[in-house]
């Protein structure tokens, strides 16, 4: 069919207009988005988290938009940071899609200042410099890089405990009383003899821990180096800490006393309230998520006792704004906010993530917490923390973590061996760190 | 002097009769889009993809490209990890394919008959193939569950100890198959039955009449009536397969593909140095692999489908 020229020079012409179109839209992608603060100066914050910060829960967006009217603050949460990392990272390379405010957590925080520091706001040209008393000087400096930026200030930190279900060791003929158990688990050997006695008589469909990995990740945590020495060489194959993680870990999963469950899976969050285990190795901020997982049904069932072994420290927080940021100043302003000593005393009181400001570690000795049968966490926590050793951080700690705790599981749920275990562990982390 | 400009514009047109046929622009338009699409969303992302598989580049400093040469392929020949996906994708892929186009075909020979609410079946057979994959691996995962899952529990009405579906390597391998044949399967029944329906009815009469079974009519009217639609779905299924991703990732939303990355596929390795690692510049070169290694099995399979062909011709 013939078409008339009318036609094909408008067809032509359309195509002309269409593909401009199409090229001005591939190209006008990347600046879009982050708009700056609208007509009427209310600016909306973003933060996005990981795992459990307890801002919400505490209440404490609800007081700063009261503060500040016009601010509005809007939080997303991953509940794996495996899975928030991946996708931070992403966006960082890309400059889009990033939050007012992102989580970094302690095992990332040096490759941030040591990798990154160009992507993230100095908080200095903020006043920032003008804070650093307030926090506990190791928390402080993690976050600063060596030419003096503040990449991140300092939420909460990880210092470590024991948490049980008193309702089930009664079951099984063990004692309840978080003194006495805290003597006779005073060692890790302790710990595991106790296991045996609890899985000789233990409820049906019970197991003494969560996972191994849980158990591996504690030991670590009480020990200054882990996976890289002062001077920043990878020393994790040979590393006594990681050695005798592993060894605790492999015999208890030899002996049966883990639920096999992996952490931060579905399985594992339905565990809280079916009873599948009676302790978990637990840092602060693992009591918000105890809450958050049992829920009301679990009130007065849980309770706190000192870790077998020692003080440690796994994880804690910061709070960053990255330079692609759309509102930095109020960015600055929140997370200040957020992370002076009575805000963290707040999360503490609701949630239980340990305070990294020193006056707010003064102020919560005395807390109890009626969730867990009013052990006394401020006094728990506090020496945990007072106690536990100043880690030494390097750039792949969590990478690392990541791919033991993999091969861990292997030998707990497929009955690995263990030295085959060990390899694949080392093969794995070669593969990570590349 | 008149100005040139306004005398070009409004210069009498040559006169019209005698003319060299030009080539029409229109199909050029019509075309532009696809083509412009395709050199900004395909083309250029291939090469800068070949470009980066050449460096050492890591997400978490994109600015610095440190030049690797090959090493990032040489590195492949030793990695473990990489000839674990390879062997994966492959097994997986023929636990996925084969079954699939078997139960496809017969499917659409079924369906080809006279049916009541002949519609009805042939809507449900595309359900699974418009279903998400993520929606579908999610079920998936619950129905292959080791404690609670109803394939164990089904197993366990028969005797049969419950298998870890997760964790075996086997077995993990079969669930995940399973994913893509439920969603795929009815898809291609649809292709092979518009297939089907291009074979004229009187080669049936006339097999009929010389008393053929509906068996026989099948295998000597219907499969080889059938054989370019065949070959079509299994070259566009070997390239499903080999970019298996969906499915083993949401499996156990792992990206290693199980602790002993017994699943993992090597869409999955290159997502995982890629994404869980940050290794950008190896997950380049993995991808051009996979690239190269589409190219090889879809040429051998044409490959061999022609000649099948040829020698069927020359019969």
């Amino acid at each position: 069919m013939p078409i008339p020229r009318t036609v094909e020079r408008a067809v032509v012409r359309l195509g002309a207009v269409a593909l401009t179109g199409v090229l001005l839209a591939a190209c006008g992608s990347g600046s879009g988005g982050g708009s700056s603060d609208s007509a009427g100066g209310d600016v909306t914050l973003t933060v996005d988290l990981f795992g459990s910060f307890g801002y919400q829960e505490s209440g404490l967006y609800a007081e700063y938009e009261r503060l500040h009217p016009g601010t509005k603050i809007k939080q997303t949460d991953t509940e794996d940071e495996q899975d928030y990392w991946k996708s931070l990272q992403t966006r960082l390379a890309g400059g889009g899609g990033l939050a007012d405010v992102q989580g970094v957590e302690v095992g990332r925080i040096a490759s941030v200042t040591q990798q990154q520091a160009a992507k993230f706001v100095d908080l200095n040209q903020y006043g920032a410099g003008a804070l650093k008393e307030e926090f506990a000087p190791a928390k402080w400096s993690a976050a600063t890089t060596k030419d003096g930026k503040v990449l991140g200030l300092g939420t909460d930190v990880g210092p470590e405990a024991m948490c049980y279900r008193s309702d089930l060791l009664q079951a099984a003929g063990l004692p309840t009383d978080r003194t006495e158990l805290a003597a006779r688990w005073a060692t890790w050997d302790g710990y595991l003899e106790l296991g045996r006695q609890y899985k000789a008589k233990a409820p049906a469909g019970s197991a003494w821990l969560d996972s191994v990995g849980s158990l591996n990740g504690i030991m670590v945590g009480q020990e200054k180096e882990r996976y890289y020495d002062a001077s920043g060489a990878l020393i994790y194959e040979n590393s006594p800490a990681v050695k005798a993680a592993w060894e605790a870990s492999v015999k208890a999963a030899g002996e049966g006393l883990s639920a096999k469950l992996d952490q931060w899976s579905p399985p594992w969050n339905q565990a809280f309230s079916s009873g599948s285990f009676a302790t978990l190795p637990c840092p602060a901020w693992m009591l918000g998520y105890i809450k958050g997982q049992a829920g009301d049904a679990g009130k007065g069932k849980w309770d706190v006792a000192k870790l077998p072994g020692g003080a440690g420290n796994w994880g804690g927080s910061y709070l960053a704004v990255p330079a692609a940021a759309a509102h930095k100043k109020e960015a600055y302003e929140l997370i200040k906010w957020l992370t002076a000593p009575e805000q963290q005393t707040k999360v503490f009181r609701g949630q239980g993530n340990f305070p990294s400001a020193t006056k707010s570690i003064g102020e919560i000795a005395d807390a109890k917490d009626p969730y867990f049968s009013d052990a006394p966490i401020g006094k728990i926590f506090g020496e945990a923390a007072e106690q536990a050793p100043v880690q030494v951080l390097g750039l792949h700690d969590k990478d690392i973590a990541d791919q033991i705790n993999n091969a861990l599981s292997e030998v707990e749920r497929k009955g690995t061996a263990p030295e085959t275990a060990w390899s694949n562990a080392k093969k794995a982390v070669k593969n990570a760190l590349g | 002097m008149p100005s040139a400009e306004p005398l070009a514009l409004t210069a009498p047109k040559a006169p019209e009769a005698p003319k060299a046929p030009k080539a029409p622009l229109s199909p050029y338009a019509f075309l532009a889009p696809f083509f412009t699409l395709f050199a900004a969303f395909g083309i250029f992302p291939l090469l800068y993809t070949a470009y980066v598989s050449l460096y050492r580049a890591e997400l978490q400093t994109p600015g610095e490209l440190e030049w690797r040469g090959l090493g990032n392929y040489t590195a492949l020949f030793t990695d473990p990890f990489f000839w674990t996906a390879l062997r994966n994708t492959f097994t997986i892929g023929v636990l996925s394919t084969v079954p699939q186009l078997l139960m496809a075909l017969g499917l659409a020979h079924l369906l080809n008959y006279r049916l009541r609410a002949r519609t009805f079946f042939r809507t449900a057979l595309l359900l699974p193939y418009a279903t998400s994959v993520a929606a579908a691996s999610l079920i998936f995962a619950q129905l292959f569950g080791h404690d609670f899952g109803l394939v164990n529990r089904l197993l366990d009405l028969v005797g049969i100890r419950p298998v870890d579906w997760q964790n075996g390597t086997a077995a993990s391998q079969i669930a995940v198959s399973s994913i893509v044949v439920w969603r795929w399967t009815g898809y291609n029944a649809l292709i092979y039955l518009a297939g089907m329906q291009t074979i004229p009815a009187e080669l049936y009469e006339a097999a009929e009449v010389d008393g053929a079974s509906r068996w026989r009519q099948f295998l000597h009217v219907t499969v080889p009536g059938l054989r370019p639609t065949i070959v079509f779905t299994s070259v566009v299924s070997t390239i499903g397969a080999t970019q298996l991703f969906g499915e083993p990732l949401l499996f156990e939303g792992s990206v290693s593909g199980g602790i002993s990355h017994q699943y993992q596929t090597l869409g999955l390795y290159m997502y995982e140095q890629g994404w869980g690692f940050l290794h950008l510049g190896r997950a380049a070169a993995i991808a051009w692999v996979m690239f190269l290694l589409i190219v090889v099995v879809v040429g051998a399979n044409a490959w061999a489908g022609r000649r099948r062909s040829l020698k069927e011709a020359g019969r």
